[in-house]
């Protein structure tokens, strides 16, 4: 559905989109190493994509087994209805296109072939949120509301390079089908060596008393970085890691909520339907009071723009957290 | 019925008279509930007996055997004509026809793949023929002989996502893939609604090799199956003109309704109308 999306000539890195790096570490298309080594393990594991291999890191897959990878062209629906039939037969597939033309273009297909018979195809979708400057039509600022209402699918936003590889061999190994954001390009590295990813389990990376960010994809590299720097002002924040929107931690979600007196939610994702509206659900349904304070993207596409621009305009950056939190009188 | 080889010549006759019993299967379903997809079953009817009785290799004690024919009901509300001939093959026991829409029952008006003998959940119309080329992929790339049926519905040629998977099937090169297209002429608003035709030559125009028959003939249904067995490279089509209610005169030739109800008191006369039809034509 696209063609370079603006981003010919330039290495298809989000990290590397001038301030929206943070300095840190990065690794090349983790995915793409990730889905390679697993295909090297296990000859049930097959790729596919709607003619975005270029642009979703799975050609090393590809490259490593030709035969196992099938390009259908600019087709999503079809993507999905094939990765449906292959699943019948045992394979395991991971299929990938943008998450806009996954969740919009193959919406019925996604629920009705893969999810209401719990098939094994995995849905790995590019360009999350705002993580392209090319428009509505390309950025993914709803799938996590959508997909949210999808009986028995499995729902990953990773937060960085080492999360995309455990989250991939992770939902590899899980029965069920899987909707997953991707991070393409030189992905940063962020949480810690030791980390641990499991499905439906949320982290607590840092403790805190006076503000808890819960936060989702890599919003929680910019509220961790937002939680240092507020720390070092005297503010003591939080920071619980979510990575899996389906099933959603609730658990763990309440019990950080209830250790600090407000409650900020970080997605890259509009604040109506996604992780915001799973907090808040969470939180009222066992009588827990908090002020939350969402950040995200607000309920309208997004304009066309160059994506540090656009992330500082809508609040997704760091700078723009730190100003959100203590502008909103969350902080003491 | 399993088979290592191809099968033999058809017995026709016995064919016929098995595409007989699947339409008594079918009035005492419809019956059960005063309503259902009479007409579509009835005119796939055919078809049905000649896939599940001649062509399809498939252990029904078996279901998951991999190496069986697949045949997937892309048109998930001719389900009737597939309970039909799983009850004939004894897959599901005859008795729980009567069941057919019912609260609780297996036999949905739209196919369950929960249901055994369903290869995919139907309902959606524009699903299956991509499905059928997952599954040929899949058994293509396991080294298996096995091939895929997808019955999809003239219809459903109007879905693009049919077109999306028609390009695909070809440029795969899926020549263990065969695509049935039902076009009986009739969908929700009355006759076909968008003009379609030529419908034959749009497939050939897809790259698959395609001839076109009367699907109520089952000389001309047993003869495309035989020439579709060719692993030439190409997937096959075989479109199928059939008149929705075939077998029983009073669905025939009743205004061309894609669901068809009448009152409980008319069931017995039109099934008498059936009997006799078939008595006169045996």
């Amino acid at each position: 559905m696209s063609g370079a999306a603006g981003e010919a000539g330039r290495t298809l890195a989000m990290g590397q989109d001038e301030a929206v790096g943070s300095g840190r570490s990065s690794v090349e298309a983790p995915f793409g190493r990730a889905l390679t080594k697993l295909g090297k393990a296990r000859s049930d594991i097959v790729g596919l994509t709607a003619d975005l291999g270029k642009y979703t890191d799975i050609l090393p897959f590809r490259d490593a087994f030709p035969d196992r990878f099938f390009n259908v062209g600019m087709a999503e629906q079809n993507l999905v209805a094939v990765a449906a039939g292959l699943a019948r037969t045992g394979k395991t597939p991971f299929a990938t296109t943008y998450g806009v033309f996954a969740t919009r273009r193959a919406y019925d297909f996604v629920a009705m072939a893969l999810a209401h018979s719990g098939l094994d195809v995995k849905i790995v979708a590019g360009l999350p949120g705002l993580t392209t400057g090319y428009g509505g039509t390309h950025q993914a600022i709803e799938d996590l509301a959508l997909m949210r209402m999808i009986p028995g699918l499995t729902i990953i936003d990773p937060c960085d390079a080492t999360e995309i590889e455990a989250a991939t061999e992770a939902i590899a190994e899980h029965r069920g089908p899987v909707y997953m954001r991707l991070l393409r390009g030189a992905v940063p590295v962020v949480l810690e060596p030791g980390y641990r990813f499991e499905i439906g389990k949320a982290r607590l990376l840092r403790d805190g008393t006076d503000v808890g960010i819960v936060s989702t994809g890599f919003m929680t590299e910019r509220a961790l970085d937002a939680a240092d720097t507020l720390r070092k002002q005297g503010v003591s924040v939080g920071v619980l890691h979510v990575p899996t929107i389906k099933p959603f931690d609730a658990d763990a979600v309440a019990e950080f909520a209830a250790g600090v007196r407000h409650v900020v939610t970080a997605e890259n994702h509009v604040v109506v339907g996604g992780l915001a509206s799973l907090v808040v659900e969470a939180l009222f349904d066992r009588g827990i009071a908090r002020n939350v304070t969402r950040i995200g993207l607000p309920d309208r596409y997004i304009e066309c723009g160059a994506v540090p621009t656009l992330q500082a305009k809508y609040g997704l950056t760091t700078e723009a957290m730190i100003q959100t939190i203590t502008g909103s009188g969350t902080a003491p | 019925m399993l088979r290592n080889s191809p099968p033999g010549d058809a017995d026709i006759g016995s064919l016929r008279r098995r595409a007989t019993r699947l339409r008594r299967h079918m009035l005492t379903m419809a019956q059960g509930q005063g309503q259902g997809y009479i007409g579509q079953g009835l005119g796939i009817a055919d078809v049905l007996a000649a896939l599940y009785f001649h062509e399809l290799r498939y252990d029904p004690h078996n279901l998951a055997w991999r190496d069986r024919d697949r045949f997937l009901l892309s048109t998930g509300h001719y389900s009737i004509a597939l309970w039909a001939a799983l009850a004939e093959a004894g897959i599901i026991p005859v008795e729980e026809l009567a069941t057919y829409g019912a609260d609780n029952s297996r036999l949905e008006m739209s196919t369950l793949d929960t249901t055994p003998g369903v290869e995919m959940i139907g309902g959606s119309l524009g699903h299956g023929l991509g499905q059928g080329i997952g599954q040929a992929l899949g058994l293509r790339l396991d080294g298996s002989e096995a091939r895929v049926f997808v019955e999809l519905s003239d219809g459903e040629m109007q879905e693009g996502s049919t077109w999306e998977a028609a390009m695909s099937a070809s440029h795969f090169h899926l020549d263990g893939l065969v695509a049935l297209i039902d076009c009986n002429g009739i969908q929700a608003d009355g006759p076909v609604v968008l003009d379609m035709e030529p419908v034959a030559d749009k497939w050939r125009a897809f790259g698959w090799e395609t001839s076109e028959i009367d699907g109520n003939d089952m000389v001309a249904v047993v003869g495309a199956l035989v020439d579709a067995r060719a692993r030439n490279g190409k997937p096959k089509a075989i479109v199928l003109r059939t008149l929705p209610g075939k077998g029983v005169p009073r669905v025939e030739t009743s205004e061309k309704s894609h669901f068809f109800r009448v009152d409980v008191a008319q069931w017995d006369g039109i099934i008498a109308e059936f009997e006799n039809s078939v008595g006169a034509n045996q």
